[in-house]
């Protein structure tokens, strides 16, 4: 301490504490600061090729630069997570016009879904694509899972998640053949007809527990024939057409005379 | 019974009369056809054609034995195993069998009875309804007999005694039943929900607090009042969480056209009541891109962009808006209750 007290009138004294104040100001903040929403980790020559393909399958619509026409929305802000729903069902990009985009066999491949998700990522900052950790069903409670179906999706996707019919020609569809990652995605960007399910509103465990009880589902029924799930149509049809037409025919076959 | 010998005879001799005369005569009446003709089966005639059908029966009821066996035997052999597969196999297993097992004996019986028991015809007249004057001669001695022994006229106290008592029973059915209907016998209760000026809005299941920053555009978020944990248990609340769920929405402010109450919406944020205004199905299909919400009982449809005014299906006024507000540290707030009932109209909802 005396060597320090020497010194402080020295005249690069200074020059050394506005160093050390930087360096531990610097330093601090690198550890404390909240770290940037940084939706992927993608090299320049994925948004390279991202930004090819966009133009040559997305531009028509969405623009040059992704800003949205009359046709389109702007994907500004969009997120990789939404790229990476729309374009790996095949929703996305659209080839006719219709109540909805239907899902289709994927026009892009993994790879190049990839760089068209890394490319919309680097115009501004939206969800990421979770990590297959997040959307693993064995992690999920899928007791909580129902509760919270019940409460916010079933409503149009049915109780088990068989889908159906909304206004227009619209319709939510069936989950049973979506991917946890698709699920999750579509919860965290609310594609076209369906509502935002943010992390703040379903908190990515509850997404989890979700994706968790519709996995489950897949198991089927434990009494026997489903009909396809969809409530009362199904049920009500096969009990009048199968089910009284037997009776019908039983009673004809009981009231008949020998021969 | 007298077995009808000879129905053919009966039925033709109108004819006969008529076609005898060479007049048309139209009688008035149709004449009796009788039962028809009694014809053999083949098991009647042929003994051969009768074995067969013993047989078929004999196989029948054998069929059922085995569905009896097998029932037992998938009893045993295939217990659920807790998974949804392993139920799904034991109670088909089970069900095939007694399925089968019933079956055979139903079949088998009907076989039994349409070819190989009697199948004549029979008229069977019936009795004259009332007893004979001699048997009601008999039970009124009897019951005057009966009145006399117990001295009924003679004792007027238990006569009073058991009057009272028999008067009195129906009491003990009926005072509970009548009081537990009065008790939600109250319609004003349709008028009120748990929101209040002040009590914030919480996510449905979990009671989790909504903050106003927490809903992006385009979010839709299912809403409680907030109470306490231990409220929500009771079965009050089950009553008082049907009248109150409310479906938040946040628009674009710039999408918002009117509310249906003045200034009940926050910063394009607003809650309608979940219960359709038709006949109080749950309305919570919310379409992000119209601002439609749709009821699924019956395609009502609201536009939650302009006061949820119906826009399509039978619901005649919008769904019922809470009008919503921040408190001090940022969480939802109800201002006040709704200020109509909600759900379906009722004869009292105007007075």
């Amino acid at each position: 301490m005396k060597a320090l007290a020497a010194r402080r009138h020295h005249r690069f004294a200074p020059v050394v504490l506005l160093l050390l104040a930087l360096l531990v100001t610097g330093g601090v903040y690198a550890v404390l600061a909240p770290s940037s929403a940084k939706a992927e980790t993608a090299s320049t020559a994925d948004i390279e090729t991202g930004k090819k393909l966009f133009q040559a399958n997305c531009a028509t619509c969405h623009g040059p630069n992704a800003e949205g026409t009359s046709e389109a929305p702007s994907l500004v802000g969009v997120g990789a997570a939404a790229v990476d729903f729309q374009v790996s069902t095949g929703r996305m990009p659209m080839q006719m016009n219709g109540p909805q985009a239907a899902a289709k066999p994927p026009q892009m491949d993994e790879e190049q879904t990839a760089a068209l998700a890394a490319y919309v990522a680097s115009l501004g900052a939206g969800p990421a694509i979770p990590t297959d950790e997040q959307v693993d069903p064995a992690l999920g409670d899928s007791a909580n899972g129902l509760e919270l179906f019940r409460t916010n999706c079933a409503m149009c996707h049915n109780a088990v998640g068989a889908g159906g019919a909304l206004s227009e020609g619209k319709h939510a569809p069936s989950l049973r053949d979506t991917s946890p990652r698709n699920i999750y995605q579509a919860m965290l960007t609310g594609p076209q007809s369906m509502p935002v399910f943010n992390d703040a509103n379903i908190t990515p465990e509850d997404k989890r527990d979700i994706i968790a009880y519709l996995e489950d589902q897949k198991q089927g029924s434990a009494g026997g024939f489903e009909l396809g799930g969809i409530g009362p149509v199904a049920e009500g049809l096969w009990a009048w057409i199968v089910g009284i037409g037997l009776l019908i025919a039983g009673s004809v076959w009981i009231g008949a005379k020998s021969s | 019974m007298s077995e009808s010998k000879n129905p053919v005879n009966n039925s033709s001799s109108g004819l006969e009369r008529a076609g005898g005369n060479g007049d048309l005569v139209q009688s008035d009446r149709f004449p009796d056809p009788g039962v028809p003709e009694h014809k053999p089966r083949l098991t009647d005639v042929d003994p051969k054609a009768a074995k067969r059908a013993e047989r078929t029966v004999a196989i029948l009821f054998g069929i059922s034995c085995l569905g009896t066996i097998a029932s037992l035997v998938a009893y045993f052999a295939v217990r659920p195993d807790g998974t949804v597969e392993g139920t799904r196999l034991s109670t088909q297993l089970l069900g095939i069998g007694l399925g089968v097992s019933l079956l055979g004996i139903a079949v088998a019986a009907i076989h039994w009875a349409k070819a190989l028991m009697s199948n004549h015809e029979y008229i069977d007249e019936r009795h004259p309804t009332a007893t004979s004057p001699e048997n009601r001669e008999v039970a009124v001695a009897a019951l005057q007999q009966g009145a006399n022994d117990s001295g009924i006229a003679r004792r007027g106290v238990l006569k009073g005694a058991v009057v009272s008592a028999l008067a009195l029973f129906p009491l003990t059915i009926a005072v509970p039943l009548v009081s537990s209907v009065g008790g939600d016998w109250n319609v004003s209760s349709f008028r009120h929900t748990l929101w209040t000026k002040g009590r914030r809005l919480a996510y449905d299941p979990s009671g989790r607090l909504i903050k106003a920053a927490d809903l992006t555009i385009g979010s839709v978020a299912h809403v409680i009042p907030d109470v306490p944990e231990e409220e929500r248990q009771t079965e009050e609340w089950i009553t008082e969480k049907a009248k109150a769920v409310v479906l938040l929405v946040r628009l674009d402010p710039a999408d918002l056209k009117s509310d249906h109450r003045e200034g009940a919406s926050y910063q394009g944020i607003v809650a309608y009541s979940k219960i359709c205004t038709h006949v109080g199905c749950p309305v919570a299909l919310y379409e992000q891109q119209t601002h439609h919400l749709l009821c699924p009982c019956h395609q009502s449809t609201f536009d939650i962009s302009d006061g949820a005014k119906v826009v399509f299906g039978p619901a005649k006024r919008p769904l019922p808006q809470l009008p919503i507000t921040v408190d001090d540290e940022g969480y939802l707030v109800a201002e006040d209750d709704f200020d109509e009932p909600i759900g379906p109209s009722y004869w009292e909802r105007l007075k």
